[in-house]
């Protein structure tokens, strides 16, 4: 029986804050506390949340580019967190992520080339020559041209500067692809096109994601299954025909309730006013 | 997504960045001076009108005229070749002094970047030892103890640099680790000292550019204040600060003969402090567009 | 007399690479409790214009046109003049409540600031109003909490500070820039009802710039569609949102993903990508990148076209849109299915 392609078990990360008083003992901060899923190959995962409900924090968990306080993850049934240094960096090649911010996530003093390459030099057993031919594919792939290898990334839009992160994520072929909210930053006509894109590479390379956002519309788009997390936990999980007609837990339904629709509204009966003093 | 359009950061290869720097009135004046600084070096290693080290007492005291273009001093010996053979010794001190205080500042900076923690906090307090030196009596007692010369002088103003590399390559370092293309490189399982070379450094080199040029000149004047005291450049090794020194109970006799090093000691400071803050201005994006 | 009335506004900015025209020609009015919306992606020039009103465009940037608020014209006063103005009879509410409120002052000090500035209120009258502002705009226990500073506060609330100071003076007009994008959907839909609220009881006029066409659908009456710094579409927002007519219009509705639509079934999107504003071509904005185009496109700006009372678009090929509208060929998806179905 195959281990599955994602396995987080019982993941904790606590933080310890600044002592606020000399004789009482630091406060702690609960990023996440206590999230399990699995991830199948071929079955991309939402993750929804909002700012504060530990995303940032289980992407780089997951990505074992932070120490969990307990818990586990296991990449093909190996757990990141305990895996010698040279293995995990082996163990990267299989698992690569794509960020949120275009603008920042692409080193302004290097060429595509080299961004793209990246994660492949850093494996070091590719040959240059070889390394500059998978460039190439990768940047077509994402519908650019190859002869955009050699450009600097403040040459591009911001659409084409996120299709850049996504061929450097594709670079060594990895099984799944964390993408920490991948269109957030992005206008809504230039979103649909990466968006396309995301859903055809799943297709041709057969890459799973496991795609955060805060919007539940385009997690719909690419995942088989979303888990909502809230204030460092997972409150409901399921594929999301089920998750977004009929959502059981409170949280849910208001983040559903919320999403503006793009429908005139006549003036919405409301009580008068918001009651005072009781903003979040 | 801003609403007005920003410049793009100018890459020193970019077609933007020569546009710009040749459109900012102070650096290309800073650019001049500089170059004049340095082409005067230059010269003198290829000729002087007479020989600065040759004294020739009946030419003593002249005025500028045809022969001596900027006179003579007490001695004899021709101002314009003094002043030409002078600029070495800054240049020389600048250069080294400025060099040991960046490639050491710098590395320890870059080190207490990637490794934060206690090494960092270590690293921070040593340099603030440091600057609780006042640099110009750092460099006197240096001097003093193990004894005056051009060596001694360059290594005590080299001293005095590396506490302020190290400072603000740190602050710049820290500021690009914390970006997320740094996480990304983490995350293809880069170590520190590759994301150090690769990343870092090509981003904070525009800081430490400037700041060279403004430790040069620092480091200038440094040497010519070592040289007014005795303690830098030794005769007959020729040295502004020790002209000025010299012209100094001259002054109501002949006083051109203080007023030419001291020019070139002003002429050097200023150009590459120009230079400096036009590098900065050219750099920053922000500051570059009008408001 | 209506409140605000635009006409011909054009805006010319200084950029390393040349002159670029990031408002061209736009006109429209509002009249007092009006509520419009300004729609578009980013570099379609709606931040501009916003700016252009309040006069805080960098001073390389030419204004040419009118802008007459309350009968007065704002191109012609100078920036004390401007300074009376804002923040006294136009309120302004920024994207990021971040930066928009100043880390060092108490926001009790923030708020109060307009008040003394404007109407010349002493230290105690302005905290006193200060407070009933921060409990109006829904702040737990503003009389406790005014002294504090911005960062014991989360996003949501400093963004309902920063609407707390725009409104300390009573303003006629109040515009908001994207006043929800930085905030979490649950905060967004709360500080939306606040500013709707407030805008009704207050009788203000609202200026309310989105990307977002659910934002716009629910907050605003009317509404242009901004592209390449002209408006291309223009009219109420529910005959804009029931006929649209203009090709980007038709494309920006079609490109967004609704919480209905299959997984794997493609988003319908817009080939190309938005031009920079020193690149924007002659004539329509939107020439090359529309399925429309033909030759005249390229030549001159298209004219205003009315097509129902009050709803105008800017196009020459609208009897080809609507031709196609009608009879739906498989590439483009029928609209308003998504909507229907809600």
């Amino acid at each position: 029986m195959n281990a599955p392609l994602l396995q987080v078990e019982n993941l904790v990360r606590e933080y310890t804050m600044p002592r606020e008083r000399l004789l009482e003992p630091p406060h702690k901060v609960h990023a996440l506390n206590g999230v399990s899923f699995v991830i199948e190959a071929g079955r991309s995962m939402g993750i929804v949340g909002e700012s504060g409900s530990g995303k940032s924090t289980l992407a780089r968990l997951v990505m074992a580019l932070d120490q969990p306080t307990s818990g586990s993850v296991k990449l093909l049934g190996r757990d990141l967190h305990a895996l010698p240094r040279e293995q995990l960096r082996q163990a990267r090649r299989d698992i690569q992520m794509v960020f949120q911010d275009p603008y920042g996530s692409l080193d302004p003093r290097q060429t595509i080339e080299r961004i793209v390459t990246e994660p492949l030099a850093a494996q070091g057993d590719t040959a240059r020559a070889e390394q500059h031919r998978r460039a190439a594919d990768a940047v077509t792939s994402v519908g650019l041209r190859a002869n955009d290898l050699r450009k600097y990334p403040h040459e591009f839009s911001g659409g084409q500067r996120q299709r850049i992160a996504i061929a450097r994520a594709l670079i060594t072929r990895p099984r799944l692809i964390v993408a920490d909210e991948p269109v957030s930053a992005l206008d809504v006509s230039v979103q649909a096109q990466v968006l396309n894109l995301m859903q055809d590479l799943q297709a041709e390379f057969g890459i799973t994601y496991m795609l955060i956002s805060h919007d539940l519309a385009v997690v719909r788009h690419l995942c088989d299954d979303v888990a909502v997390l809230w204030q460092g936990r997972i409150v409901e999980q399921g594929p999301p025909e089920r998750l977004f007609s009929a959502a059981e837990h409170p949280y849910t339904r208001a983040l559903l309730e919320a999403v503006p629709k793009a429908e005139p509204a006549r003036r919405k009966a409301r009580p008068s006013g918001l009651p005072h003093g009781t903003g979040r | 997504m801003s609403a007005i359009p920003v410049a793009t950061p100018p890459l020193l290869h970019g077609p933007g960045f020569w546009k710009r720097a040749l459109g900012h009135r102070s650096f290309v004046i800073g650019a001049v001076l500089s170059l004049l600084l340095a082409l005067t070096a230059l010269l003198s290693l290829l000729w002087t009108p007479y020989s600065p080290y040759e004294v020739v007492m009946a030419a003593k005291m002249l005025p500028p005229d045809s022969h001596h273009w900027l006179g003579t001093d007490p001695y004899g010996r021709d101002v314009a070749s003094l002043i030409l053979v002078g600029a070495r010794a800054s240049i020389a001190v600048g250069v080294i002094a400025v060099s040991i205080g960046l490639l050491i500042g710098t590395a320890f900076g870059l080190l207490a970047a990637a490794r934060r923690g206690w090494v960092e906090e270590a690293i921070m307090r040593v340099a603030d030892f440091g600057f609780a030196f006042p640099a110009i009596l750092s460099a006197i007692m240096l001097t003093a103890v193990f004894g005056a010369g051009m060596v001694n002088a360059i290594i005590a103003i080299g001293i005095y640099n590396i506490p302020t590399f190290a400072r603000i390559t740190r602050a710049s370092a820290n500021a690009v680790w914390s970006r997320e293309f740094v996480l990304a490189a983490r995350a293809c399982g880069k170590g520190p000292l590759s994301i150090t070379m690769e990343h870092v450094l090509p981003n904070i080199a525009s800081v430490l550019i400037v700041q060279a040029t403004i430790r040069f000149a620092i480091a200038i004047l440094a040497e010519a204040a070592l040289s007014y005291l005795g303690l830098g450049t030794q005769p007959p090794q020729p040295s502004w600060g020790r002209m000025l020194s010299e012209a100094q109970t001259l002054l109501f006799q002949a006083p051109l003969l203080a007023v030419f090093p001291g020019a070139a000691i002003a002429l050097a400071v200023l150009g590459l402090n120009l230079l400096g803050d036009g590098l900065r201005d050219i750099f920053d994006p922000r500051l570059a567009r009008k408001r | 007399m209506p409140l605000l009335e635009v006409s011909n506004l054009h805006v010319r900015l200084h950029t390393h690479r040349g002159p670029a025209y990031a408002v061209r020609d736009v006109s429209f009015t509002l009249e007092r409790g009006e509520t419009l919306g300004l729609v578009g992606e980013s570099g379609c020039g709606k931040s501009i214009t916003v700016m252009a009103l309040m006069g805080l465009l960098p001073e390389s940037a030419q204004v040419t046109g009118s802008i007459r608020f309350d009968g007065q014209e704002l191109t012609a006063k100078s920036d004390p003049q401007m300074c009376e103005i804002r923040g006294n009879r136009i309120g302004m509410i920024f994207q990021e409540p971040m930066t928009a409120l100043n880390p060092v002052h108490s926001i009790g000090r923030q708020v109060a600031e307009p008040l003394r500035l404007h109407r010349g209120l002493s230290a105690s009258a302005a905290r006193k109003e200060a407070i009933s502002l921060l409990d109006r705009v829904g702040i737990p226990q503003a009389a406790r909490r005014i002294d504090a500073y911005p960062h014991q506060f989360s996003g949501g609330q400093r963004q309902r500070v920063t609407i707390a100071m725009a409104l300390a003076c009573g303003p006629d007009l109040l515009i908001a820039d994207e006043p929800t994008t930085a905030l979490d959907v649950t905060i967004q839909q709360q500080i939306l009802e606040l500013i709707s609220d407030l805008v009704a009881e207050r009788g203000m006029a609202l200026m309310l710039i989105s990307h977002d066409l659910g934002v716009i659908a629910q907050n605003v009456a009317r509404m242009l569609v901004m592209y390449g710094g002209s408006v291309v579409e223009s009219g109420p927002t529910e005959a804009v949102f029931a006929h649209r007519m203009h090709p980007y219009t038709l494309g920006l509705f079609a490109a967004r993903p609704g919480l209905l639509s299959q997984k794997g079934r493609k988003l319908a999107t817009i080939a190309g990508s938005v031009p920079e504003l020193v690149d924007l071509p002659a004539g329509c904005p939107f020439a090359g990148r529309c399925r429309f185009t033909i030759p005249e496109c390229h030549v001159t700006v298209p004219p205003p076209h009315q097509v129902e009372p009050g709803h105008h678009v800017r196009c020459i090929r609208l009897e080809a849109v609507a031709a196609e509208k009608a009879a739906p060929t498989p590439t483009l998806p029928r609209e308003g299915r998504e909507e229907e179905a809600a």
